[in-house]
């Protein structure tokens, strides 16, 4: 369980007392109730589950474990060959 | 799409799969609970990509294959009361109760909807006063806080023709029961990521400490599982037990405040039986009294329901982890996508399920064979 | 078993939904229940060599032409939907069903099923994006039937669309007739239609400009066929079930194994954040207005460059070619450089929560 889908928020407002907003997905957007990330502003980033967004992505956090994923891939020497040789395995 | 594409990234997968192989020696057996992590494995092939001597299992993170018979049977008692619109998440329209499942419903004339947000069924509860909605509440922790919001807000607005049939379960009591089967053959767990964005992380610290066994919470994207495979594998090899978390963009120690609020002032712990498992105590959630008007176990009484199971599949050993999907029988020959025997079959999430649709019903060596 | 410590772990499952004696919504999908369907009912009751091939269209001698023909229902709701409506779907999907035998479409004929209460404004709209659709592919609708039926008893508009056209070339191009070696060559992105539809769906709706890829592909499989004439051997437009249902059932019939590039495929950024979050896969979501194209290998780069020339071929793509290893597999490889099986849809495509 747990299908939650990273998007962009783009503004808020409230609907019957609660606060939702509008949020980015590749290329739709989606109502979102932003009840559970009332910090999150126009600009930022949340995970979505169900219509809800649960969480704020970290920004420093990602890039942080990004450069780390990077260095790892840059430590060993690249082989040559294709993955799996071309062919699916 | 930002915060996604990137980690589907080849070649860092490659770069991780390469790290992994340097840091292990000997064997293990790694739990990943969280069924959108099952399925992000199968969809990318990631297992494929790992090195012999590690042993993904799927554990039982998949609410719509836990979801016990007897609530299914509730859901379907109420479906077919006249004046009822049920709503339900797409994943249980397919899961057979003791006669037939919710699809079947609808062709005899039930009205069953499906519905993205819980917040949906309130839009229709407002359109048809003259009916009774009803909302098919399943979940781990992660979509409490949204079906808890759903009865939370209908009480605020005083909508009255909606209610909410609940079937939440919690993933540490399993993961808990799992650890202490004598049959258990885990070593490892990538814990459950958005699970723990809501709840944060302390229970499974509680785990860590219990059983010994290291856990790192990871995210679904293929970066991210083999990230934590990663931080699991360095922790078994060097004989540590420690609770990380992989997936740091997205959750925090303490987990979601304002979620956690709303459903403890919504949801309260109970005993709840697992499909496959048996009941375990404590593991799930149920509405609070205060939300009795919005039960509807409560509304339709739907009282005994005499559930029918027979022995055949072996979903509650794969659930644990203790066989995989190709070890049944059944699987891929009697038992289906269409013609399931049992819950892991049923739900896209649930491991059998997985396999199938991504080709595991053929042993690599014997393709050609296997097929008729 | 017994276990002092915690609950019974025993297996337990419920009893199997076999044959359901009734039609379910999955039957109408386009996958694994319509073919059960078929096999269980529609071929055992009228069998013959022509029924038989199950291609999208059949190919029969009158007096010394080869005609094809073909008949296909249509109803979707919402009945207009962004990029297009029932009208224009009903004409482009028929003449599209003649296209991949290579015939040359020529006549139509369209019953309609109207319900009472349908607003007579929703009808002209239906009638002028027929028109409008007929005259483009410069095919002539010439007999029809219109009946209504009672409120509630039909979806305020289901069309069956007949049509007949002409084969003009000695090719043979069937499903059965792909070969280890040949190319898979894809006419642009996936999930277009699929997704314009689930956009309009009552609780699934979003926001975005995802529209259908509706369109008559007779003049580019015209335009395929000049370029590589008999190294084109399967033609198919992969419409419910998508491109991973059509390539699987092509695999089946030729008794190949398909090896495919998950990199290859183009599926639009609208496409895919709706695919996401509703946990769809795009691989089955339907196309109206793409084709698939088995090419054998030494023209197949001809026929690429024919499509790119054609309007509705420029993001055309190889995606993948035949094998002779895996027969009826498909196999994929991932993006991120593993492997999966794509296998057929079995029933309708359901958003998840997991």
């Amino acid at each position: 369980m747990c299908l939650g889908i990273p998007g962009k928020v783009l503004d808020t407002f409230e609907v019957k007392g609660l606060r939702m907003g509008k949020v980015q997905f590749g290329g739709i957007i989606r109502e979102t109730c932003l009840e559970y990330v009332p910090e999150a502003q126009p600009g930022e980033y949340v995970v979505v589950h169900v219509g809800f967004a649960i969480s704020r992505i970290d920004e420093g956090e990602a890039r942080r474990t990004y450069e780390l994923l990077q260095a790892m891939d840059q430590l060993g020497e690249l082989e040559a060959e294709p993955f799996g040789g071309g062919r699916v395995q | 799409m930002k915060y996604l594409d990137e980690y589907r990234d080849s070649r860092l997968a490659r770069g991780i799969v390469k790290e992994i192989r340097r840091v292990q020696r000997r064997p293990w057996v790694i739990m990943e609970v969280c069924g959108g992590q099952t399925h992000s494995i199968v969809k990318h092939g990631i297992d494929r990509l790992l090195p012999a001597g590690i042993e993904l299992v799927h554990g039982p993170g998949c609410p719509v294959c836990v979801t016990s018979l007897e609530l299914i049977d509730k859901a379907h008692a109420i479906a077919r009361r006249p004046g009822v619109i049920l709503c339900s998440f797409g994943d249980m329209l397919r899961v057979p109760g003791s006669e037939c499942d919710l699809f079947t419903l609808k062709s005899r004339g039930a009205d069953v909807r499906v519905v993205y947000s819980p917040l949906d069924c309130l839009k229709i509860a407002r359109a048809r006063p003259d009916k009774k909605v009803v909302f098919f509440a399943v979940g781990f922790e992660t979509t409490a806080p949204a079906n808890a919001m759903a009865a939370w807000h209908a009480k605020q607005q005083g909508i009255e023709n909606f209610s909410l049939l609940v079937s939440h379960v919690l993933v540490p009591p399993a993961v808990s029961a799992i650890l202490g089967s004598p049959h258990n053959r885990v070593q490892g767990f990538l814990g459950p990521g958005h699970v723990c964005v809501i709840m944060g992380a302390h229970e499974y610290e509680e785990l860590v400490v219990r059983f010994r066994v290291p856990i790192v919470i990871a995210g679904f994207e293929p970066l991210d599982i083999l990230e934590g495979i990663l931080m699991v594998v360095r922790q078994l090899e060097s004989g540590r037990a420690e609770l990380e978390n992989q997936y740091v963009r997205a959750v925090q120690r303490e987990g979601n405040r304002a979620a956690q609020r709303i459903v403890t002032s919504v949801f309260e712990v109970c005993d709840r039986k697992w499909r496959g498992v048996g009941p375990i105590p404590q593991s799930g959630y149920r509405l609070r009294p205060e939300f009795r008007a919005f039960d509807a176990e409560e509304i339709f009484k739907v009282g005994d329901i005499a559930t029918r199971e027979s022995p055949v599949c072996i979903s509650g050993l794969i659930l644990q982890g203790i066989k995989k999907p190709h070890d049944c029988p059944a699987f891929g020959t009697s038992c289906t996508p269409q013609n399931p025997l049992g819950a892991t079959m049923v739900s896209a999430e649930g491991a059998c399920a997985a396999y199938y649709a991504y080709g595991r019903h053929l042993k690599d060596a014997d393709n050609a064979a296997a097929l008729k | 078993m017994s276990d002092a410590s915690g609950p019974e772990m025993l297996g337990s499952c419920p009893v199997p939904l076999s044959h359901p004696e009734q039609i379910v919504l999955g039957h109408g999908s386009g996958g694994k229940l319509t073919a059960d369907l078929i096999q269980r009912f529609i071929l055992p009751a009228f069998s013959n060599p022509y029924l038989d091939r199950l291609d999208d269209q059949a190919v029969v001698p009158i007096n010394g032409s080869q005609l094809a023909f073909t008949t296909d229902s249509f109803v979707v709701t919402p009945l207009f939907f962004p990029g297009g409506d029932i009208g224009e779907l009903a004409i482009n999907g028929t003449i599209n069903d003649l296209a991949m035998s290579g015939a040359r479409p020529l006549y139509l004929a369209a019953a309609l099923i109207l319900e009472e209460g349908l607003p007579t404004s929703d009808l002209q709209r239906v009638l002028d994006s027929m028109r409008a659709a007929a005259q483009k592919a410069a095919v002539l609708l010439v007999t029809g039937d219109t009946k209504v039926v009672n409120r509630g008893k039909g979806d305020q508009i289901f069309i069956t669309t007949t049509g007949i056209g002409v084969i003009e070339h000695a090719l043979q191009i069937s499903a059965d007739r792909a070969r280890p070696g040949d190319k898979v060559l894809l006419s642009g992105s996936i999930g277009d239609h699929g997704m314009a539809i689930m956009s309009q769906r009552e609780g699934l709706e979003f926001e975005g400009t995802i529209e259908s890829d509706t369109a008559a592909l007779h003049g580019l499989v015209d335009a395929i066929l000049q370029a590589a004439g008999d190294a084109v051997h399967v033609l198919r437009d992969p419409t419910r079930g998508g491109i991973g249902t059509t390539l699987h059932e092509i695999a089946s019939r030729s008794q190949v194994g398909m090896e495919l590039q998950e990199s290859a495929l183009l599926v639009r950024d609208t496409v895919k954040g709706a695919c996401e979050i509703l946990g769809l896969d795009p691989l089955y979501v339907a196309n109206e207005g793409k084709l698939l194209a088995i090419v054998a290998a030494d023209r197949a780069g001809e026929a690429l460059a024919a499509m790119h020339r054609h309007d509705l071929g420029r993001e055309a793509r190889i995606i993948g070619e035949v094998v002779a290893e895996h027969p009826r597999m498909v196999l994929m490889k991932t993006g991120i450089g593993g492997s999966r099986i794509v296998d057929t849809l079995y029933g309708e495509q359901l958003p998840r929560i997991c």
